[in-house]
């Protein structure tokens, strides 16, 4: 009976590990080899094999030639300009938003709930076709405050993250200040705003991520690549010209995942949180 | 005189009251998100559905042409031919539920080394979509990382196919590089619901003789149900939906053109205003169905999982005891 538990529990522990194993190495081959490739002289790319270890792991020539010929400096500036303003006005709009709807009851509360709930049925990138025309009606295309609107304008998720927050924090707090003589607008700023620390971590992190990332409506929106490139979409540069000098273009994609690397391994827990509590709930 | 005065003083009264304070501040609060759901989210909304009866362009006349959009849309053959690609999408969304399930179990019970293989399986979801296509392409070329890793295990590298290019495999392809991206984020989120469960069940059910498999069946795989099902419909919408992988890897050529993609095309390459707009109301359409589904399935499903998770275990404990009893 031992005997036979243990070899079970070796089979087990065997099959684990092997399996981890061999999806950590299939997660993570298609990012090591950019890496390696990033690393060879042109010379090198040209005769050896993509999965042959670079000659001189310190070369860091294609680097420099991908950001200069990318224009990342300026890109990476765009991007941060885009990050501090929707992340700064979504979390505002949004948790003010949330909390007139979980503290105020009037007429229109339920429908306007629901109305954001049914926007979030509509696929975001099909509309493209008449958010353009209407980005051009109001001049707002090719330029960076006109994407800003826009990315501040498509977010669901943080709306319900703060409301199921406020569901969370005692009503009698608001009362008690009230009572105190608090306005509204104390409360929502000087008490509530402060314990929704957890929340807005939770929004940052799901909204920087999908504003470093997006590159759909950046390329649409801010067509003039001189003067407002961003972090993802200074990538197109590589389409044209450099073909299949990927010594280069994997330069690139490197530089542009680095600081989201950086990101994700100072704050792990926090994404992993962030993920598991944006997820829908019903 | 006193009229003038009057009307203003009555109103900055009430502006100052409770009521009137309410009122402010629900607008103040509200006034800008409202807008700007209403100006590009159901403004664009609305406006697709009028395109939609009509031939037309960007720019240029326009004629009302009824129901012909959506007779085009449903009669094209390449359009069939994109929604049967949804299937192979949606094949690989449950292939990518079944891994995320097995590696978030094995991961939630205690593992050597378990924040490392967590992180390296999540992080190509916080790879950017033009970041992924690039690596991909670069992945699949002919000679390059996929040929190699396989002639690594014996594979002939001449006996390959072209990964991106040969009708039978590119479309497999590109929904395993979707699967790569998603994978972790499913993984990360069934981890959070698996850790959620009661650690005493954990303990009771151990002490009482139960092994690995009989926690996962009757312990974690009951309580985490209700995410599991819900992730199994939205693969549904995403699958109907999917975009990414063919738009940055392949750009939709030989024949891996999905729907959404067909209809990006549609609209931007052929300017075809009213038929990309018809095809994006049919995709609505079906995700509203699906969801109203979901809402069923989930009013009527599982109101009572909570009880069937204790009777589930109950009945597995009494059987274990039986067994120990002999």
């Amino acid at each position: 009976m031992t005997f036979k538990r243990r070899f079970f529990y070796i089979l087990r522990t065997f099959i684990k590990y092997s399996s981890l194993i061999i999806i950590t190495f299939i997660s993570v081959l298609p990012t090591v080899s950019t890496v390696i490739t990033a690393l060879k002289t042109k010379e090198e790319y040209a005769s050896t094999n993509v999965m042959t270890p670079p000659g001189n792991w310190l070369n860091i020539s294609n680097f420099i030639t991908a950001w200069k010929d990318a224009n990342m400096g300026l890109a990476f500036r765009n991007t941060l300009i885009i990050l501090v303003f929707v992340l700064f006005g979504s979390i505002m709009f949004g948790s003010m938003l949330a909390y007139i709807l979980s503290r105020f009851k009037f007429r229109g509360n339920g429908f306007i709930r629901n109305l954001f709930l049914f926007a979030a049925l509509i696929p975001g990138i099909a509309t493209q076709v008449t958010v353009y025309q209407i980005m051009h009606a109001l001049n707002l295309i090719n330029t960076l405050h006109g994407y800003i609107i826009l990315m501040m304008g498509t977010d669901v998720i943080s709306i319900y993250i703060f409301i199921q927050f406020f569901e969370n924090i005692p009503v009698s707090l608001d009362e008690s200040a009230i009572i105190d003589g608090c306005t509204y607008y104390g409360v929502f700023f000087k008490i509530l705003f402060p314990l929704l620390k957890p929340a807005i971590i939770t929004c940052m992190i799901l909204k920087g991520v999908s504003t470093y990332n997006e590159y759909y409506m950046s390329n649409l929106y801010l067509q003039n690549k001189s003067l407002y490139v961003t972090v993802s979409t200074s990538l197109y540069t590589f389409t044209g010209p450099y073909g299949n000098q990927y010594n280069y273009i994997c330069a690139g994609v490197i530089i542009t995942m680095l600081p989201a690397l950086i990101i994700f391994i100072l704050c792990q827990k926090q994404i992993y949180n962030g993920l598991t509590q944006g997820a829908v709930k019903e | 005189m006193g009229d003038r005065d009057r009307v203003p003083n009555r109103l900055v009264k009430w502006l100052k009251s409770g009521k009137g304070q309410r009122c402010i501040i629900m607008i103040a609060f509200m006034a800008v998100p409202l807008l700007l759901l209403v100006v590009f989210t159901y403004l664009p909304f609305i406006k697709m559905f009028e395109f939609s009866f009509y031939s037309m362009k960007y720019l240029g006349e326009r004629h009302f042409i009824g129901l012909q959009n959506y007779k085009d849309v449903l009669t094209d053959k390449e359009v069939m031919n994109s929604l049967l690609l949804a299937l192979y999408y949606l094949i690989g969304s449950f292939v990518q539920l079944a891994l995320a399930l097995y590696f978030a179990t094995m991961l939630s019970f205690k593992t050597k080394g378990g924040n490392f293989f967590k992180g390296a399986i999540f992080f190509p979801y916080l790879i950017s979509g033009i970041a992924m296509g690039f690596m991909f392409r670069f992945f699949y070329t002919r000679g390059f990382v996929l040929d190699t890793v396989l002639s690594w295990l014996g594979f002939d590298p001449e006996s390959l196919p072209y990964w991106l290019r040969d009708k039978g495999v590119n479309n497999i392809s590109l929904v395993a590089a979707s699967v790569w991206k998603y994978m972790g984020q499913n993984m990360v989120l069934f981890i959070g619901a698996i850790m959620s469960v009661d650690k005493e069940l954990y303990e009771s059910a151990s002490l009482d003789g139960a092994n690995k498999w009989h926690q996962f069946r009757y312990i974690i795989l009951p309580s985490i149900s209700t995410i599991i099902v819900l992730n199994m419909i939205l693969s549904i919408t995403g699958s109907l939906s999917a975009f990414e992988p063919p738009y940055v890897i392949t750009g939709g050529t030989r024949g891996t053109s999905t729907f959404f993609l067909l209809m990006h095309n549609m609209a931007h390459r052929h300017q075809k205003v009213g038929k990309a707009s018809a095809m994006a109301l049919i995709l609505f359409s079906l995700i509203v169905i699906v969801t109203i589904a979901q809402k069923l399935i989930f009013k009527y499903g599982f109101s009572d999982r909570n009880e069937s998770i204790s009777r589930k275990t109950a009945r597995m404990l009494k059987r274990q005891r039986a067994k120990e009893a002999k």
